[in-house]
């Protein structure tokens, strides 16, 4: 019991000045993220472009698709390397479920790397659209 | 029971006897109320989609009128979205979370009671409707111009105001079941070890907080189009119904994934216990709901393929209703891996289990059929859609929820179900429900369309649907053994032993028969599975060797810890049981039923009661200054009793709420631009004959100044309190309250000096809804300061307990970004556009 007195007694504020950005939660939800604002910007970037403008002519809307999923996998792809890079440190075995900050580590590494390995094929979901279809209609 | 320290905890959360019974907060019982109630409703639901399969028996049946079909099939649907599915998620968590959690309670025990009492009243509300004719006839959608323009009657107004009421108290319990997750937890349970129920719930109610406020933002438009004749969806004037269906699918679209996530959370927690090991790629599962979540917003369209829409709209939500299916499909397979690994026991609860997933995946598959675009073409409005939604529902939602029922029965009763009445009600249910649902899949295909009252012989429809009534009541029958098996008295039933399927989280600690505190202590946690993995824990829980073991003041209290890793942050102090939360809900209730009937004095009555009631809760319940800054809570820690900021729970909930609020204006924000893009000159200058005038420009950016001003001013005024400069906060915060109500008048003088008739064209009602929705906001931000000087003037706020004005502070950044938004876009765009 005294060990774990003694851990618990370590105060918040040690925990939170030393931590870095990546064991925050908020870092699994970047990807997702990236990829809600790429999805949002190609429609409404569709939506606009095919009531308002020239239907008939898609260059410049394939385009812009272009340059946002250009930057939109690139910045999915940092976080995955960086995440993939988490937690592969140490080489922990799965399922990293045991309570100390490096196992706590590992998991979020984990899953934002999944989760950067999914929002990479829903990004190419999308932008594979604007390929394949040629019009608005 | 001979610990003194034990008798003391057990007086502090004693429930309730007699009459004050119903004044219980705790999450036990209002949990039970919760679950019982959205079951209730389920059973009324399942009566009424027999009454339509009675009337759809046979061709030509003239049982029911088209009228009373119609209002039927409405309700089916929405009694069994608005009123059972959300509802009953929100109900299990609440009852389960904090034992998994290892919590004494909810961080706010009475927002529970009073979204539970809100949910009652309005959910009896709408289905009384039904019994006087005048229920609602447009779909569980609405879809105008139907329901605008083509129903006499009350019916949509009934729809309207009775649901967004239930959807305000679904937002509050999602904000509860954030923060209890996020907050609540024990010591040592970083986010690698919560139960993955906790995950899932995290995400749904993060969900239900991006979904909900944009439906809130349509019904107010609509009503606003009802009462008022503001013409948002009158295509004559300029508006557009597919406004509301845009803003119906965003949240419909999330809303099936926000009743199945819950569900399959709690196939997460049965599935190791019934596996005997811990679940299979657990990193891969939280993928899954995450990666879920996310997802899951941008499908809404799909609902929308046939509506005439650019097909290269069409095709990016096409593309993103495939990629949902990977993690679906993802945390499928991990409850695949783990059942082969483990030593499976044959329970009624895992076959329900089961059932549940092999229905889901056929229901999947054919949702993928439906997500390619040229197939919905052809399948759209047929029962195919019909047969493919309730087998997602039933398959994803309802098996679980009676597998549930079954696992979890002995945690609440101490009592178990039948295996052998269990069995006959899986088979009924799942023999019925396939011989009732498979059959309309080949009704659609040959050309059955739904939400008809009748159909002719002839046709090749007559088969199909007398097999699907035949089912339906083998579900019914199934339905019908459940309920006599969780109703019949079990007084001579001996108790379960505890632990009964010796199960590794945390809930199961409880004991048989269990007593009302939730936990004898708060354990540290150090393994996903503590009940498996940590020897001794039960015992030392009980010898109360953990975390507040005693209520040494006989206040109820409970633990708060930090977001990822759970350090220990605070000893919060919850309130007990009361009656405010009852009152506030019926005040509540009143604004929104006397509405609905134009009673404007009896509505305006409950709106005054309901604000004065609820300014009583807040300021008798919360933000309390404690007797002592610190306490001792065990095992040689003490904790603070009182913490304000971001580390305390009551600002996580101001800023979960503002997130909200900011959802639904934003989706008002998307309909001034959405009309801008279906019109070719918006705002138009004219429209049939007559001047279209918004706000002009000078006055909205008068009102962004002033608003800047008062946020401004409530920044000085938090730090003066803070720096005990007492004049200062007292000065900075009128002139904060000035400057606000001058803001309001700003924006509201700017379409009134221009002559500005809502009524006219959706554009002069666009900037009237935004303007109205600023205005409201910023009497609120004024109301919430003069608050605040109460509280100071009162001693129920100083410089170190300043929770009050750092909260309203943080609810002000938000403030000023709505009055910022709502000016320049009414100001500016114009210019733009």
């Amino acid at each position: 019991m005294s060990e774990r007195v003694n851990r618990q007694a370590v105060p918040l504020h040690e925990h939170e000045r030393l931590r870095p950005m990546r064991m925050r939660l908020w870092w699994i939800a970047i990807s997702p993220t990236v990829w809600a604002i790429h999805f949002l910007a190609s429609y409404i970037t569709a939506a606009i472009w095919c009531e308002k403008m020239m239907a008939g002519n898609l260059r410049p809307l394939q385009f812009s698709v272009a340059i946002y999923t250009a930057i939109a996998l690139p910045a999915i792809g940092w976080v995955g390397w960086a995440s993939y890079r988490n937690f592969r440190r140490g080489d922990p075995p799965v399922p990293y479920d045991f309570d100390d900050p490096t196992d706590r580590t590992h998991f979020l590494g984990f899953t934002a790397f999944l989760l950067s390995v999914l929002s990479v094929v829903a990004t190419l979901f999308t932008a594979l659209v604007f390929v394949l279809i040629g019009s608005c209609d | 029971m001979n610990d003194p320290r034990a008798k003391r905890l057990l007086k502090a959360w004693e429930t309730p006897k007699g009459w004050r019974y119903w004044s219980a907060v705790n999450n036990s019982e209002v949990g039970l109320w919760y679950t019982l109630t959205a079951f209730a409703f389920f059973l009324f639901g399942g009566v009424l989609a027999l009454i339509m399969r009675v009337q759809l028996a046979l061709p030509d049946n003239h049982w029911l009128t088209p009228d009373q079909y119609n209002q039927i099939f409405t309700m089916h649907g929405s009694v069994m979205m608005f009123l059972f599915a959300v509802p009953i998620l929100e109900a299990i968590s609440i009852m389960l979370l904090p034992e998994m959690l290892g919590s004494r309670d909810l961080p706010f025990p009475r927002l529970s009671a009073y979204g539970y009492w809100c949910f009652l009243i309005g959910g009896v509300f709408v289905c009384a409707s039904l019994f006087f004719g005048v229920g609602p006839r447009g779909g569980w959608f609405m879809y105008p111009p139907m329901t605008t323009e083509y129903q006499e009657g009350i019916g949509p107004d009934i729809w309207l105001l009775g649901l967004s009421f239930i959807e305000i108290a679904s937002i509050a319990a999602a904000v509860e079941l954030i923060v209890g997750v996020l907050k609540c937890r024990p010591p040592g349970m970083r986010l690698n070890l919560i139960p993955l129920y906790a995950w899932y719930i995290l995400v749904v109610a993060v969900m239900i907080l991006f979904a909900f406020p944009p439906l809130i933002a349509g019904d107010l438009l609509m009503e606003l189009e009802r009462a008022m004749d503001w013409p948002f969806f009158d295509v004559e004037r300029g508006g557009d119904p597919m406004l509301w269906q845009h803003l119906f699918w965003i949240f419909g679209h999330p809303e099936v994934y926000i009743v199945f996530l819950p569900s399959i959370a709690l196939v997460a927690m049965i599935i190791p216990t019934f596996a005997r090991t811990p679940m299979a790629g657990y990193g891969w599962i939280v993928l899954a709901a995450v990666g879920t979540g996310f997802l899951s917003f941008g499908l809404w369209v799909h609902h929308m393929f046939t509506t005439g829409l650019p097909g290269i709209s069409i095709g990016i939500f096409s593309a993103a209703s495939q990629a949902v299916a990977i993690p679906t499909g993802v945390q499928i397979f991990c409850f695949i891996a783990t059942l082969l690994v483990g030593r499976v026991q044959r329970k009624v609860c895992l076959k329900f289990v089961l059932a549940g997933l092999a229905t889901f995946i056929i229901g999947g598959l054919t949702g993928v059929m439906v997500a390619i675009a040229p197939f919905d073409y052809q399948a759209h409005d047929t029962y195919f859609i019909v047969g493919h939604l309730h087998y997602v529902l039933i398959g994803g939602t309802i098996f679980p929820i009676v597998a549930g029922f079954y696992y979890y029965y002995p945690f609440v009763t101490g009592k178990r179900l039948s295996e052998r009445l269990g069995n006959i009600a899986f088979w009924l249910m799942l023999i019925g429900f396939n011989v009732a649902f498979f059959p309309m899949h080949l009704a659609g295909l040959t050309g059955m369309p739904r939400r008809v009252h009748t159909f002719p012989g002839g046709m090749g429809f007559e088969l199909p649907n007398l097999i699907s009534s035949i089912g339906a009541f083998g579900l019914g029958a199934g339905f019908v053994v459940l309920l006599w098996d969780v109703f019949r008295p079990k007084g001579n039933h001996p108790y379960v032993p505890r632990n009964v399927w010796n199960a590794g989280t945390l809930e199961w600690s409880g004991q048989v028969p269990d007593h009302p505190w939730g936990i004898r202590s708060i354990p540290i946690i150090e393994t996903r599975y503590p009940l498996w993995e940590q020897e001794n824990l039960m015992a030392e829980i009980d010898a109360g060797q953990f975390y507040l073991a005693d209520a040494e003041e006989g206040r109820r209290e409970t633990l708060v810890t930090s977001a990822v890793d759970a350090e220990l942050i605070q000893c919060l102090r919850v309130p007990g049981p009361s009656f405010l939360p009852f009152w506030a809900a019926v005040f509540t209730g009143g604004v929104f039923i006397f509405s609905t009937y134009h009673w404007w004095m009896l509505a305006g009555c409950c709106s005054v009661l309901s604000f004065a009631t609820i300014v009583t809760w807040m300021w008798t319940g919360t933000a309390e200054i404690p007797e002592k800054e610190t306490k001792p809570v065990g095992l040689g820690q003490s904790l603070p009793l009182y913490v304000s900021g971001p580390a305390a729970v009551g600002w996580w909930a101001m800023f979960i709420t503002m997130l909200g609020d900011m959802t639904a204006f934003i989706s008002l924000v998307f309909g001034y631009f959405f009309y801008w893009t279906v019109h070719e000159d918006f705002p138009p200058a004219h429209w049939n004959g007559e001047p279209v005038v918004g706000a002009g420009s000078l006055w909205p950016l008068v009102s962004v100044g002033l608003g800047a001003v008062a946020w401004f001013a409530v920044v000085m005024a938090r730090r003066w309190n803070h720096n005990d400069f007492i004049l200062g906060f007292y000065a900075s915060s009128s002139l904060a309250v000035a400057a606000a109500l001058a803001s309001g008048v700003a924006l509201v003088w700017g379409p009134y000096s221009n002559g500005m008739d809502p009524t006219v064209h959706v554009y002069s009602s666009t900037t009237g809804v935004l303007v109205l929705w600023s205005f409201v906001h910023l009497i609120l931000g004024a109301t919430m300061l003069l608050y605040c000087m109460a509280r100071r003037l009162f001693g129920k706020m100083d410089a170190e307990h300043d929770a009050d004005i750092v909260n309203v502070t943080l609810a002000w950044h938000f403030l000023l970004l709505t009055v910022a938004i709502t000016g320049s876009v009414l100001a500016l765009f114009p210019w733009v556009a």
